[in-house]
């Protein structure tokens, strides 16, 4: 299969990512991280998807297949959720908003080569329960571009009629960038104040192009989501190479048991009874990166768990990771090894966000 | 987008250079390797007085989104290491083929160099 392209054109190396070619750096991973952190990047992240969910039914579809509560979400609100399969186990995570002016549709975002399995997913549980709903893919009509920094709501304020002030957390508004119609939410994947512009396929490079900042790529997407301990889907999560639910992932608090949803009573049981394994934080001593695979285990050599990502942390000077333990592990300064090439490293536990 | 391919040195097609200096031969990785492997943060070699073969593994090195293996351009006892590497490992970035150097190396035979590419050949490779 061809890879997908996004909506702008990057002249610079790329990289399948989720069936989308696209660009791992600009300049260096280390000069993207910094300007994120200290003043404002855009990232073009056309790759995730989008679906809309319309039809007298639409809420209650959205209500069943997602973990969180979408009842509580009023037109222009915006949300974290699970998709989870009849165990609890999470095929994806997504952001769910209610479509400002448009009350009673949704929007929701999968992660990059998921939108198509999961407009399937949508549709036959509406037929299953025979809901009136209609589910569209609508991936390739959306590009979208996240502009984060804290000079974030200066740069994107200059070009936008949205007043970005009056814009909280988690809501979402129309407007016009670059004279293009555009939805601004106040999202982000990045731990720093920002923006995610979604706006019509043929104007996202121009809007891209009106934002005047440092482009920045997949690999400081990473290295900021990281520092922050967000999940990435097929790393810290994915169905078959490592079904997880969203207790183990730590995403308990998007979990909302007093709604009906797929995988609801499994998660229950696993809420009543704890999980034996949780996402850890780890920061290695010794020198080295604990990457995605390496096994983690007990200063004594027991075994514990795989790092599921990992890095250098550009803001830390720090080497970081993400792997699951055992529930005893969760908290700070648990000492573990790491075992990068046979040897193992000096490591310990750290409650993320790695950034305070 | 061009990169520098000194006259002064040989190189191996994984992209290590080596410099005949005063009887010693150092090693470290190309222009091309560093760009390549992005913002390098740990480099890890053997010590001063253990040996390496040409064509075999010596070390690896990590940038934040990868990690490769170090490859001997030839074989030789080492009689230095940069230790600047340790807490500047950017160094590899910043100066390839100066500052960024990794190994010093007694060589066994230096007839070995004589393998390896010639610059125009490793730049014909990279181009």
């Amino acid at each position: 299969m061809a890879l997908r392209s996004p909506p702008i054109d990057h002249e610079t190396k790329a990289t399948d990512f989720g069936g989308w070619e696209m660009p791992v750096e600009f300049d260096s991973i280390r000069a993207e991280h910094e300007a994120v952190r200290e003043r404002v990047g855009k990232f073009d992240v056309s790759h995730m998807g989008q679906i809309t969910v319309s039809g007298p039914d639409a809420e209650r579809l959205m209500q069943r297949l997602t973990t969180n509560d979408v009842t509580t979400l009023v037109p222009g609100d915006a949300q974290y959720a699970g998709i989870t399969n009849k165990d609890g186990i999470l095929l994806d995570d997504t952001v769910v908003y209610h479509l400002p002016e448009r009350a009673g549709e949704y929007l929701f975002i999968p992660n990059a080569g998921h939108d198509e399995e999961m407009v399937d997913r949508w549709n036959a549980y509406r037929d299953e329960w025979g809901l009136d709903a209609t589910v569209t893919n609508q991936t390739t009509d959306y590009g979208m571009i996240a502009v984060q920094g804290p000079q974030a709501a200066n740069l994107l304020g200059d070009q936008t009629d949205v007043s970005l002030g009056k814009l909280g957390q988690f809501e979402v508004t129309p407007g016009t960038v670059a004279g293009a119609e555009c939805l601004v939410a106040r999202t982000g994947y990045t731990g720093e104040n920002g923006f995610e512009v979604l706006c019509p396929w043929d104007e996202t490079q121009a809007v891209w192009d009106v934002l005047d900042c440092q482009p920045c790529g997949l690999g400081a997407r990473d290295t900021l989501r990281l520092e922050m301990g967000f999940l990435l889907s097929g790393e810290e999560f994915h169905p078959e190479d490592n079904p997880r639910n969203p207790y183990e992932a730590g995403i308990g608090f998007v979990v909302k048991l007093d709604t009906e949803f797929v995988g609801r009573d499994a998660l229950e049981r696993v809420d009543a009874e704890g999980p034996d394994e949780k996402l850890v934080g780890i920061i290695l001593r010794d020198r080295g990166i604990p990457r995605s695979g390496y096994t983690v285990t007990a200063p004594d050599g027991t075994e514990l768990g795989t790092m599921t990502s990992g890095t250098m942390s550009p803001t830390l000077g720090e080497p970081i990771g993400l792997a699951y333990l055992p529930v005893e592990y969760v908290g700070d300064k648990h000492p573990v090894r790491v075992v990068i090439r046979d040897e193992p490293k000096k490591a310990h536990t750290r409650t993320t966000p790695f950034l305070s | 987008m061009s990169f520098d391919v000194p006259p002064d040195c040989r190189y191996l097609e994984s992209h290590e250079w080596a410099r005949q200096e005063n009887g010693t031969v150092r090693i470290g990785i190309t222009d091309f390797a560093q760009d390549e492997l992005g913002d390098v943060v740990f480099v890890e070699v053997p010590g001063q007085g253990e040996s390496i073969e040409q064509h075999a593994e010596f070390g690896v090195i990590e940038s934040i989104k990868a990690v490769s293996d170090l490859y001997a351009p030839l074989s030789g006892t080492i009689v230095s290491v940069n230790e600047d590497l340790i807490d500047a490992p950017e160094l590899v970035n910043e100066d390839p083929y100066g500052d960024g150097w990794m190994l010093e190396v007694e060589p066994a035979d230096e007839s070995e160099l004589d393998e390896l590419l010639s610059p125009e050949k490793y730049e014909n490779q990279i181009a």
